[in-house]
């Protein structure tokens, strides 16, 4: 009963992997994006503030129907990918990542989108007078000082990309080994005669997954606010 | 040399200065509201002004006309804000070595331990700024503010957050700053007393344009500027040199252009020169030298203007004694002692009424 067979593991460990990826590649994006949207004004900010959130919105396989049109070989950005560059995203693992970094976008921009509001602006103004040009300040006052609600977007965005259903059966499929996440393996043993066991395995190690990301996130953000003793 | 010649508007105010500053401290003086920080800001360059030039020594920070305009990190303006704005995720040390640290060592014009030194920061640098009190912390932001090598100061009322006890701890580090750190220094205030305290010179700001610009002394002694400089607070500010103490009695002896001067306490030492404030309240006149009196001071001069176009019951005359001073007296009393412009008449000062506060001592070398 408790132990994994070789599909759920490959499916808990497909799941990391894709979970990671997702968040590692738009984290940068998620910094760059929150931090645009806090500190300046431009024309058409409030479209992008609702292109950036409407995957949060969107019915989930509505985005991975959409990514797979764009991503698949014969769409246009997928079609050129595949031609000059000779790369697949629609059906591979990698796909299943960016569907995942693509749903769980909002929710990272968000969090980071806060606390970079929350840093007091007259520090900017400080470390500016000191000496500093707009990306040291950026690098050695906003982003120390943002380092709780990055935290917390990374911690959501990692949750959410585990989570990922729609969107990544709509875009990629659910092949095992290559795009067949928790949700995914879950989704075929519950349609499989006798699959209850694995299915109940799946769900522990899932809820496992989310403690562990929620735990560590929780210390960490204890020792950010234990080292800096409250803001000032 | 500050050379300052700018336009900006701001909303509904306009903020226009022209001013050539060769003194030590400048006091920017005037109410909230008035310009004050915006003007400094437009200086270090937080704020862009519409038009104008600022030159400090040889450099050329804005022209407008050509096209110059160095950014905050260029300018090398040492900032000390009126909230301090310590960095919350650095510790002192950190805190004080920011600016440091992006400054070239040729520019960099004290050490850390010059700074520690002359602050009193050395128990302070492994201390997180939210465990400082608000002393504490705006020490950490002038010394912050220094170690950045600046080429001027600007000090946006850096006392207005403390209470008395911290302004009164703050005030003799600033004074060490004026004496023996050679920097120009734009002091924010709107308090004489501060002002005349810490400065040589003041701007008198008023709806974004500066008034007046001159020694403290002669600004002080205009009648026509006490509505900006407060009429309450009223009162002229001469310039002595302390002469001796009467321990017995714990009295100071000043000499002044206009004499000899007791004041209450022992307020500096003898040899300094001190810049006293006189309240016009604490003044009064006669027309006969006045005999069995508790008043130690007794001057004679001349009635230079009387203010007497006021709402109010009392009206303050301008006397020429050797230094201007002010007298706040009833108009029943000008009536009836018949004082007018060029009359000759005795000055009264309660030594009882001046004491350290608003005093200024500078030391010689």
């Amino acid at each position: 009963m408790f132990s994994l067979s070789t599909f759920e593991i490959d499916a808990i460990i497909l799941s990391i992997q894709v979970a990671v990826t997702a968040v590692a590649f738009s984290l940068p994006i998620g910094i760059a994006m929150a931090w645009l949207l806090v500190r300046f004004e431009f024309p058409g900010k409030i479209v992008l503030d609702a292109l950036i959130h409407l995957p949060m919105v969107l019915p989930p396989v509505v985005v991975g129907y959409v990514l797979l049109m764009l991503l698949g070989r014969h769409g246009p950005v997928g079609a050129f990918l595949y031609e000059n560059v000779g790369i697949t995203i629609a059906f591979t693992w990698q796909g299943a990542a960016l569907a995942a970094a693509v749903m769980a976008f909002p929710l990272m921009v968000r969090a980071i989108r806060l606390s970079m509001a929350s840093v007091d602006g007259g520090l900017y103004a400080a470390a500016r007078t000191l000496g500093a040009g707009p990306y040291r300040v950026f690098f050695t006052v906003t982003l120390p000082l943002a380092a709780p609600g990055i935290l917390t977007g990374i911690i959501l965005a990692f949750a959410r990309s585990l989570g990922e259903f729609g969107a990544t059966i709509a875009f990629v499929s659910n092949i095992p080994g290559e795009t067949q996440t928790i949700p995914l393996a879950l989704y075929s043993l519950i349609n499989t005669p006798g699959g209850d066991d694995g299915a109940l395995r799946l769900v522990f190690a899932a809820v496992f997954l989310s403690l562990i990301a929620l735990v560590s996130s929780e210390v960490l953000a204890r020792r950010f606010v234990g080292r800096k003793s409250g803001f000032a | 040399m500050i050379e300052l010649s700018v336009q900006h508007q701001l909303g509904d105010l306009c903020i226009r200065a022209d001013a050539v500053v060769n003194h030590a401290i400048t006091a920017l003086f005037g109410r909230s509201g008035c310009g004050k920080t915006s003007l400094i800001n437009i200086l270090a360059g937080l704020i862009r002004p519409d038009e104008g030039r600022i030159v400090v020594g040889d450099r050329v920070l804005f022209d407008s006309k050509n096209g110059v305009d160095l950014p905050p990190e260029q300018r090398r303006m040492g900032y000390v804000f009126q909230d301090a704005r310590l960095f919350p995720h650095l510790d002192v040390r950190r805190n004080l070595t920011y600016g440091m640290n992006l400054q070239i060592p040729e520019l960099r014009r004290h050490s850390l331990e010059e700074i520690c030194e002359l602050l009193m920061l050395g128990s302070l640098l492994d201390r997180q700024p939210s465990t400082l009190s608000g002393g504490e912390k705006q020490r950490v932001a002038i010394g912050r503010a220094l170690l950045a090598g600046p080429a001027m100061m600007l000090m946006d009322e850096p006392l207005a957050s403390l209470d008395n006890v911290h302004k009164n701890e703050i005030i003799p580090f600033i004074e060490r700053l004026r004496d023996t750190i050679d920097l120009p220094i734009f002091y924010v205030s709107h308090s004489i007393d501060e002002v005349v305290r810490l400065a040589d010179s003041m701007m008198v700001m008023s709806d974004g344009e500066i008034v007046v610009h001159d020694q403290v002394e002669n600004v002080l002694a205009r009648l026509d500027l006490r509505p900006l400089t407060g009429r309450y607070e009223a009162g002229a500010a001469i310039m002595t040199r302390v002469t001796s103490y009467d321990c017995t009695y714990k009295l100071t002896e000043l000499t002044s252009a206009a004499g000899s001067l007791i004041v209450a306490g022992r307020i500096a030492d003898i040899g300094t020169t001190v810049r006293i404030r006189i309240r016009a309240r604490d003044v009064s006149l006669a027309n006969t030298k006045p005999v069995d009196t508790s008043i130690l001071n007794v001057f004679y001069g001349k009635v230079v203007e009387i203010e007497n176009d006021g709402p109010e019951a009392q009206a303050d005359v301008l006397v020429d004694v050797g230094v201007p001073l002010i007298a706040r007296v009833t108009r029943r009393s000008i009536a009836e002692l018949d004082i007018r412009a060029g009359k000759e008449i005795f000055v009264m000062v309660k030594a009882a009424a001046i004491d350290r506060p608003g005093n200024r001592v500078r030391r010689h070398n």
